[in-house]
């Protein structure tokens, strides 16, 4: 009989050795930790802070930041510190939705643009190229004019509007991809495309998705607080941040600060520690 | 007169996860002047480590734990930034083995060549001037050209060549050579091969030859010295050492090696049971003792001392018994029966592939019409670009042919696309890939790859799947401990194996094997032999096997088809291609191939590289590098294909008598 070499079965999952890399790296453990302390206050932030957020309290309208009202008080006297903690919680609601959804589209398109190119490629990819050339804002804009401003609309346009380019990023991994002899081998045993696209293709591409998706996350974000700034997105009487910059920022003019700046600090840091996150996984993988 | 390199109880070790691991382990040996040192070994052994250390270009995690290497008398562990930077640009150069990767793609040849001599103080003209000079003299005939050119316009041979031109621009008194010719084809290593002998007796450079391959190292090399897990196990000429190993690993090794005449039905290769130690294992006694029929207790306990064998040394305690080693694999075989009467399974009579971008029409096969029995093995050989993988791919119908040619799948014409075939006919026909590491899906465990394999091909479910898989896996000689992992947890050798399995998952016909063990050391590569020799026996499978290696070849093959530009030039039985009279294209491919044996009586050389198949010469296709052209009829009649004897053709202008005649003697 002949010999048998052995293995060297030292090394990890590929799985947990990124997530030892992931312990490893600064950058994506402080994104981490700020969005940590985000959710953690989406979830629970309702039942500790100081004040109702929603309510009215007319006398003590536009407070400056004292011991009392830490962030102050807005034009109808609510505790903004208590406004901002619970204000995390619908923009983490709809940014992650629209993130998933932009991002299952996208990786479906990019598999069927990379895995089939030629005539399916060259149509389906003008067509997300035309999408692209429109800026979010307007096709977001018209689309809420059209479909009514609801939560429901608003991640089903960002994750429209988003798709695309996730299906780039796909459709170049997949291309890479494609030509491997194990490609090959599945159409030797006579796979069908959709098996080969999902079954095969799809596990080893997840690396860029991955980074991509939590890219998008933090300019799916971004997008939410416009839309919701403009009016277009999470409707009053919500905490949210976008909304309450909003009402409040003609306010600046009359000194009135701190009803615009705690808002935007907060979409600031989330924005920021999202990305951290993202450059943190980008890192990671590539070592 | 001192030493070019001195390596002197040389200890290295990489940190890796906070810990220490030793790569090379009290190394020591030196290079004379003049001299040319080469150092063998499989890969991870420390090969490379050596190089590096010696320049001090060691990565950031490898540290010298112990030991010095002198360079040119100078002490290379204790120099500072400058001194480091000087020695580097006067007395020592490299070459690696990817010269596309040590060219700069974004200058021209001729600027990265005078750049050097730009730097030594000369002006631009003379730099200029010294750059063709140089490039003169690695025999590069017309430097200008080539100067005017970048990188990836250059051949790999060529770019070999500047990268040699390169290294010897500042006449360095050490040269070292990390696996120069591999992934190069046999005709240019050849080439480049004679051009470093040549260059050596010009220059007087001693010389550091790093290289797995032992043909190569035995023709280049004065000394040699045998690295194993990190450690010299042997030193000592180089034909007393391939002649008469003092140590059971180089012995080992150089029976994993077909001989020439070697068969698959008279004689099976011997292997290596075991793998390497990992890095940094540690070890108590001897390195070896795991894999080493002679081991006793006491190699367990004591490493061996590198005994004195005058002017050799071996670093075994049993070094006087070491020829007598016992085989790790029997020698002999179950006879394959092969039927040559019976009914051919695959016929493929004149198929053609031309690729066409825009005007361009690139013939890939040209005309290619060959038949192949049952448990019968054919080797395609010839250089990369000659249609042998273009070929390969058309049988198995991910390509499709031009209209024209037919080919039938036991007696029955074969559609020529994969999604017109029958369930039987995709069975029948199935690849092993090259490189395992494209070839599996590394998302996959071994597992659900042959697992899938045997429920598509195979048709199985459940229990029976369960137990067909358990064969299957026994029948390659994988455990059931491998199912579960990836293949990235796999060695090389392993992962061709599941490969295999895979292949024969469906009871195929006809096996496509395209350079299956090219990617894997000797010792690796014996065992897969011997494995897809004893998977032919049983099942009476056929093999079309791809090759560079035309020893590997010949031990496996009963039938040759040799292809240049996508023709067949010669076509025949093993023995009648190989001991000729051949073709004068096969004669030049043979007569490329180093051997360990005594030089090879004739020996001609292809000079230039296969020409583009877009644009192919007129007449016959090889004569513009044809050694034995007869005159304007090959340039202007294409030769027909001709059965010159009993199963033997060749495409050739000139009588096959004659062809006896002239290859019975050198040219």
């Amino acid at each position: 009989m002949s010999a048998i070499d052995t293995s060297t079965e030292t090394d990890r999952s590929p799985l947990r050795e990124l997530i030892a890399a992931l312990g490893r790296s600064r950058t994506f453990l402080a994104g981490a930790a700020i969005l940590l302390f985000w959710i953690l206050c989406a979830l629970f932030g309702r039942y500790f802070v100081p004040y109702d957020p929603l309510a009215d309290d007319i006398i003590n309208s536009l407070l400056p930041p004292s011991a009392e009202h830490w962030f102050g008080t807005d034009q109808l006297g609510r505790d903004v510190f208590s406004r901002v903690i619970v204000g995390s919680r619908d923009i983490l609601t709809v940014a992650p939705l629209a993130t998933v959804l932009a991002t299952v589209l996208g990786t479906t398109l990019g598999l069927i643009t990379g895995y089939f190119r030629g005539l399916v490629d060259d149509i389906i990819s003008r067509i997300i190229e035309a999408f692209m050339a429109i800026p979010v804002v307007i096709v977001a804009l018209l689309a809420i004019v059209a479909l009514g401003p609801s939560t429901l609309t608003v991640i089903t346009v960002i994750g429209l509007a988003f798709s695309p380019i996730i299906a780039r990023t796909v459709r170049s991994a997949v291309l890479a991809e494609r030509e491997l002899d194990y490609v090959a081998a599945a159409k030797l045993r006579r796979e069908n495309a959709l098996y080969i696209m999902f079954g095969e293709i799809l596990p080893n591409v997840l690396p860029p998705i991955l980074v991509e998706a939590t890219v998008r996350l933090g300019y799916a974000i971004f997008a939410v607080a416009t839309l919701s700034f403009m009016g277009f997105g999470i409707q009053p009487p919500s905490p949210d941040w976008g909304l309450s910059v909003s009402t409040n920022y003609g306010m600046i003019g009359g000194g009135f600060w701190w009803t615009v700046l705690f808002d935007s600090l907060a979409i600031a840091t989330l924005v920021v520690g999202v990305n951290l996150i993202a450059d943190g996984v980008a890192g990671a993988l590539d070592d | 007169m001192t030493d070019a390199l001195a390596v002197e109880r040389l200890s290295v070790a990489y940190r890796v996860g906070g810990r220490d691991r030793a790569v090379l382990r009290d190394v020591s040996f030196r290079v004379g002047r003049g001299e040319a040192y080469g150092l063998v070994g499989e890969s991870g052994c420390g090969k490379s480590t050596v190089a590096l250390t010696a320049v001090r270009y060691l990565p950031r995690a490898g540290r010298i734990t112990a030991g010095r290497v002198t360079m040119d008398g100078e002490d290379v562990t204790a120099l500072d930034r400058d001194q480091l930077l000087h020695l580097r640009a006067h007395t020592v150069s490299m070459v690696y083995q990817d010269p596309g990767k040590a060219l700069n793609p974004t200058l021209r040849i001729g600027k990265q060549v005078a750049e050097i001599f730009m730097l030594a103080g000369a002006s631009q003209t003379q730099a200029q001037e010294r750059a063709a000079e140089i490039l003169r003299r690695v025999r590069i005939s017309d430097p200008k050209r080539v100067m005017e050119r970048y990188a990836h316009q250059l051949s790999g041979g060529m770019q070999q060549r500047v990268a040699i031109a390169m290294a010897l621009a500042k006449d360095p008194a050490l040269l070292i050579l990390d696996e120069p010719t591999t992934g190069l084809d046999a005709t240019v290593e050849a080439e480049v091969l004679d051009l470093i002998v040549q260059l050596r007796r010009e220059f007087g450079t001693s010389i550091l030859f790093i290289s797995h391959n032992l043909a190569v190292v035995a023709k280049m090399c004065d000394r040699v010295g045998v690295l194993y897990a990190g450690m010299l196990v042997e030193e000592g000429p180089t034909a007393e050492l391939f002649n008469m190993p003092r140590h059971p690993y180089t012995v080992a090794l150089l029976r994993c090696l077909p001989r020439a005449g070697e068969r698959k039905d008279h004689n099976r290769l011997d292997t290596i049971p075991g793998t390497l130690p990992a890095p940094g294992a540690k070890i108590t006694g001897c390195p070896f003792t795991d894999r080493c029929a002679l081991a006793d207790d006491r190699c367990r306990r004591e490493l061996p001392p590198l005994i004195d064998l005058g002017g050799r040394f071996a670093r075994c305690h049993y070094h006087e018994r070491a020829a007598s080693l016992p085989r790790q694999t029997p020698a002999e075989v179950r006879l394959p029966t092969a039927h040559p009467d019976a009914a051919p399974v695959l016929e493929i009579n004149r198929l053609n592939k031309t690729f066409r971008s825009g005007d361009h029409a690139l013939r890939a096969v040209a005309d290619v019409s060959l038949a192949i029995g049952a448990g019968e093995t054919l080797g395609l050989v010839g250089e990369s670009g000659s249609g042998k993988t273009t070929f390969a791919r058309l049988l198995l119908g991910l390509l499709p042919p031009d209209q024209g040619g037919v080919v039938r799948l036991d007696a029955k014409p074969l559609p020529p696309l994969l999604e017109a075939r029958t369930e039987d006919q995709v069975k029948a026909l199935q690849i092993v890939f090259q490189n395992p590491d494209s070839a599996l899906n590394r998302a996959h465990s071994v597992r659900r790859i042959i697992g899938r394999a045997l429920s598509r091909l195979g048709g199985l479910s459940g229990d029976a799947l369960r137990t067909r898989l358990l064969d299957l896996i026994q029948s390659v000689r994988l455990s059931e401990r491998h199912l579960t992992v990836k293949p990235r947890q796999l060695s090389g050798g392993l992962k061709q194996r599941v490969a295999i399995a895979r292949a024969f998952a469906g009871e195929p016909r006809l096996v496509v094997c395209d350079e299956p063990t090219s990617a894997l050391d000797v010792s690796v590569q014996a065992a897969i032999l011997n494995l897809l020799a004893d998977l032919q026996a049983e099942r009476q499978v056929s093999y079309i096997f791809i090759s560079h290696d035309l020893g590997v070849v010949r031990y496996l093959s009963d039938k040759i088809a040799v292809l240049y530009l996508g023709r067949i030039m010669e076509l025949g039985s093993s023995e009648r291609v190989f001991d000729g009279p051949h073709h004068p294209y096969t004669e030049a491919l043979l007569s490329a191939v180093p051997r360990l044996e005594a030089d090879q009586p004739s020996r001609i050389r292809l000079v230039g590289e296969i020409p583009s198949a877009s644009n192919p010469p007129s007449g016959c296709v090889f004569h513009t590098r044809c050694p034995r052209k007869l005159g304007a009829i090959c340039e202007e009649k294409e030769p027909p294909f001709v059965e010159e004897e009993a199963g033997h053709s060749l495409r050739c202008h000139i009588p096959l008598a004659e062809l006896v005649k002239l290859q019975g003697k050198p040219l």
